[in-house]
């Protein structure tokens, strides 16, 4: 519970999911624009001020699980992407 | 025009001349040209008895007294002025060098004097005045002897006590001979020097007050003084302390005028008859009166500076306050101290069984501060001298009355105009203004913006009161889901018996975490011993690198580095590193801890590695994580022609002792076998140097933005003491200190310093010791490497995997490629970044 693991999409898209409790789950592109590193899943999952977060591994800004949008920088947000889950199968689709 | 300043000698007084003339003049129409008859340029005299501790003259300097880089300032050490030719306006050095000069400044600072006792120039008999004379009574203190060694200062004064502090540092046992009725005659008066006898007694001094040295004489190696009252004393040596003389000579010879009991006469200017030539520091008798300290000489500096610059000054009337700390013992003595003022009152409060004396001298209608005494508890020194010559806030006896039952002086009570720190003069007014008007809300930033706190540093527990009498709270907050510091989480995580971070923050915080709180308190759990540091929800609280129990780098890969416990390695333990590199594909480096970092590793590929090195009898060295990093160690006595004790084998000890240790930041430490130090440890966080007696052990060092060298906390302890008390130090930092808060920070912060340390961890203050010893018996039980814990356990293992849906599948976004020929990070352009 408040974790993310990485999943490999068609192309080479990397997707970070993140299970919250209450079984949210949120996806975003797993590329951290600051560093490149394709870390986001391995981050630390909270809050801020009740918006549910990632915090890079890297260079540690925090990213909005909801909307992928930086709250250390506004001018920087990271892709989401939509999860469904059916049967206990987790799907991730487009943007 | 250039004009030619000449200053004749280089202490601390010429010292902040230089300084103050160079920053009164920035066009630099003053060339300056210092004549110094010391080897080294200016340094911190007043705290010369610190100087025993650890013997390095750097830790005395005077930043910027060597003038480096400012072309404007010429210095010649070594070779003082001998000659002044007053018509042609030059001066002639020892060496013959002659200069002219626009204006002279005299700061030829005393002499320490002997008196004309038989034998007073024998080997083995001292003076206290210099680095060279500390150097010299080290080499006479460290010769072989019989039994304990014992030492006999000359002068009960302050310098005289200092030496006595200084030589029992040094491991002898001094007496002290005062001439006077009693110790620091001249500070304090009978009841304080009453009660400071008998602090300084049970501290291992001898004290022979009211009576003289009648004559030294020599046996073989040693020693043998009578005092007046008939004593005889059986010694390895003798230091003279009793007072000192003014260096006028120069004056004498050049027809200047002297005072009557010596010194350079001057005006209250600090010109001498000739216009042209002023007096500075100890040599000057200003308006017929000598200084011997240096906030005097300090304000006379100041004074000639700015005439010199252009603007007028007069000697104000000196601060002759005084505090020192004596092997403990507080002595402070301000303002009219003996009641000399007409008509004046005397309140004293004293408590034999404290052992605290304080008088206060105040008018005749006790309103008004004049003065006063404190001997034991001089924590109400900084409030009180401020308060001299001003109104009492209170009846004088409720502010002595102890704590709890009197009227405390607050900050509040000092007027603007009020002094804090007394070494760079800097006011209250002038802080409150730093504080509300230029924003520094911490004491750091007080400092740098007007320099009080920064020479004796006594006034930094004011700095932290006017901070909050300003209103600014320091929030000790962690984020912004816990009210609590780190400190408080600790005792509430241990009270409590809590044992998961839903059940810390749903009771005593707020939210679900963060990037903060979550490595805080995962490694509060850690320290208190909750199994692997990813077992259950443990693994999800974790920073990156304790998660994967390997160090991140910049392209998502890890490093990784296995324990070399003191870099001591066997040849076929290397072979098994560089094959696993090799098969790996590692790139491979030597640390700066005498280990080898693995890097380039990816996240399914660390289990692989592990299990090699873990087969081969290596463990996790922890470089990931705010814990034990590495003991550093030089060779030691085994291998080193000058080792004294066997460095590596206790580093070895001490590594696999506090293996794994979860702490508020990294912890270094290193082992040197003998003094010359090569293993570094200083810049650690405990560092222990090999005596011929043991080990010292030195606290509070790092490299890092700010170096710091460590300091001494204990001398010469066998290593079952000393262990003891290291397990007490790491176990008080851990749970006291704030979370990335490295040791040296945390006792700077501590009220009472190093000191306060010493007495919780040495002297059990708090009688806490044999909890903390317990805390790391425990820790050290408990000890289990976390690499194998993962091998050994399939769902912390299956965690190691790159993609959930394609385990096995490298990351496709990492690559390297070939640089000195090893694999390096082909890093990848920042991506696009995707607008909203």
């Amino acid at each position: 519970m408040g974790a993310g693991v990485a999943a490999l999409l068609a192309g080479d898209v990397q997707v970070a999911i993140f299970r919250l409790p209450g079984d949210e789950f949120h996806a975003l592109s797993n590329m951290d624009p600051f560093s490149g590193a394709a870390v986001l899943a391995r981050g630390i999952v909270g809050d801020a001020e009740g918006s549910p977060t990632v915090t890079s591994p890297v260079y540690k800004q925090r990213f909005d699980l909801r909307t992928g949008a930086c709250l250390d920088d506004e001018e920087v947000s990271v892709r989401t992407f939509a999860v469904r889950v059916t049967g206990g199968v987790v799907h991730v689709g487009s943007p | 025009m250039t004009r030619t300043l000449v200053v004749a000698g280089h202490g601390m007084v010429a010292h902040r001349l230089v300084e103050a003339v160079r920053t009164d003049d920035p066009a630099g129409t003053w060339k300056i040209v210092v004549l110094g008859e010391e080897a080294r340029p200016a340094y911190d005299r007043v705290g010369l008895t610190s100087y025993v501790d650890g013997w390095d003259p750097a830790k005395l300097a005077l930043p910027g007294a060597d003038y480096a880089g400012d072309d404007q300032v010429e210095l010649r050490l070594g070779d003082p002025v001998v000659a002044i030719d007053r018509e042609r306006r030059t001066v002639t050095t020892r060496a013959g060098f002659e200069q002219g000069y626009d204006a002279l400044v005299l700061a030829t600072g005393s002499r320490p004097f002997v008196p004309p006792v038989k034998g007073h120039d024998l080997p083995g008999v001292f003076v206290y005045r210099t680095i060279e004379d500390l150097d010299a009574i080290r080499v006479a203190a460290g010769k072989p002897g019989r039994g304990r060694r014992s030492a006999l200062v000359i002068g009960g004064g302050l310098l005289g006590l200092e030496a006595a502090k200084a030589l029992r540092d040094m491991g002898l046992s001094p007496h002290v001979v005062e001439m006077g009725p009693r110790l620091m005659p001249l500070q304090i008066d009978e009841g304080g020097g009453g009660l400071l006898r008998r602090l300084i007694t049970g501290l291992d001094v001898t004290v022979h007050t009211g009576t003289s040295t009648e004559a030294i004489e020599a046996d073989g190696d040693r020693l043998f003084v009578r005092l007046g009252n008939g004593t005889e004393l059986d010694l390895d040596l003798v230091v003279f302390s009793a007072g000192i003389r003014p260096r006028d000579e120069l004056a004498r010879e050049s027809g200047l005028d002297t005072g009557a009991r010596g010194g350079i006469a001057v005006d209250l200017s600090c010109r001498t008859a000739d216009e042209n030539i002023y007096a500075i520091g100890e040599c000057a008798a200003v308006d017929g009166r000598l200084y011997g300290i240096v906030a005097p000489g300090y304000a006379m500096a100041e004074v000639v500076a700015a005439q010199l610059t252009g603007g007028e000054a007069t000697f104000p009337d000196p601060d002759m306050s005084t505090k020192l700390k004596l092997m403990g013992v507080d002595v402070a003595s301000f303002g009219d101290a003996h009641g000399v003022t007409e008509g004046s009152l005397e309140v004293v409060f004293n408590d034999a069984v404290a052992g605290s004396y304080k008088k206060l001298v105040v008018s005749d209608d006790s309103r008004t501060l004049l003065g006063g005494v404190l001997v034991g508890d001089a924590s109400e020194f900084n409030t009180l001298r401020a308060l001299v010559g001003r109104r009492l806030p209170a009846d004088p006896g409720a502010i002595l009355a102890p704590a709890g039952g009197g009227a405390a002086v607050g900050v509040d009570a000092l007027p603007d105009a009020a002094q804090i720190c007394s070494c760079n003069g800097v006011t209250k007014g002038a802080i409150t203004h730093a504080i509300t008007g230029e924003g520094c809300d911490s004491v750091g930033k007080i400092k740098a913006c007007t320099r009080a706190g920064t020479a004796c540093g006594s006034c930094v527990p004011m700095l932290s009161k006017l901070l909050a009498a300003c209103g600014v709270e320091q929030s000790k907050a962690l984020c912004e889901h816990f009210t609590h510091s780190r400190a408080e989480l600790f005792e509430i995580v241990r009270a409590t018996r809590i044992t998961t971070f839903s059940e810390i923050i749903r009771k005593h915080g707020k939210g679900s975490g963060c990037a903060i709180c979550k490595p805080a308190v995962a490694s509060i759990l850690a320290t208190l011993g909750n199994g692997h540091i990813l077992g259950g929800e443990q693994a999800t609280l974790q920073d990156t690198n304790d998660k994967f129990l390997a160090n991140m780098q910049r392209n998502g890969t890890y490093s990784v580095v296995p324990r070399i416990p003191g870099g001591e390695i066997t040849p076929e333990k290397l072979l098994v590193i560089a094959q696993v590199a090799l098969d790996f594909g590692l790139y491979t480096k030597i640390t700066g801890g005498q280990r080898i970092d693995l890097f380039g590793a990816t996240v399914d590929q660390l289990p692989d590695i592990w299990r090699r090195l873990v087969d081969a009898g290596f463990e996790s060295g922890h470089a990931y994580g705010k814990a034990l990093r590495t003991v550093k160690s030089c060779v030691g006595s085994t291998w080193c022609r000058y080792g004294v004790q066997d460095s590596v084998g206790l580093a070895i000890e001490l590594e696999l002792r506090y293996r794994g240790l979860r702490s508020p930041h990294k912890i270094k430490s290193g082992v040197s076998g003998c003094a010359r130090e090569c293993a570094e440890a200083r810049s650690k966080d405990f560092g222990i140097i090999a005596t011929e007696n043991g080990w010292n052990l030195y606290v509070g060092g790092n490299g890092g933005i700010t170096p710091r060298h460590a300091e001494l906390l204990v001398s010469d302890v066998d290593t079952e003491t000393l262990i003891r008390i290291i397990d007490r130090f790491l176990m008080f930092y851990v749970r006291t200190a704030d979370r990335l808060q490295r040791t040296a920070p945390w006792i700077e912060e501590m009220e009472g310093g190093l000191d306060h340390l010493r007495a919780v961890i040495v002297d059990d203050s708090l009688g806490i010791c044999a909890d903390l010893e317990a805390a790391m018996a425990k820790h050290v039980e408990d000890y289990a490497d976390e690499w194998r814990g993962v091998l050994e356990d399939p769902a912390k293992l299956a965690r190691f995997s790159s993609f959930v849906n394609a385990p096995g599948t490298p990351d496709p976004s990492i690559s390297f490629r070939t640089e000195r020929e090893q694999n390096v990070p082909v890093l990848l352009g920042v991506p696009e970044v995707v607008g909203r």
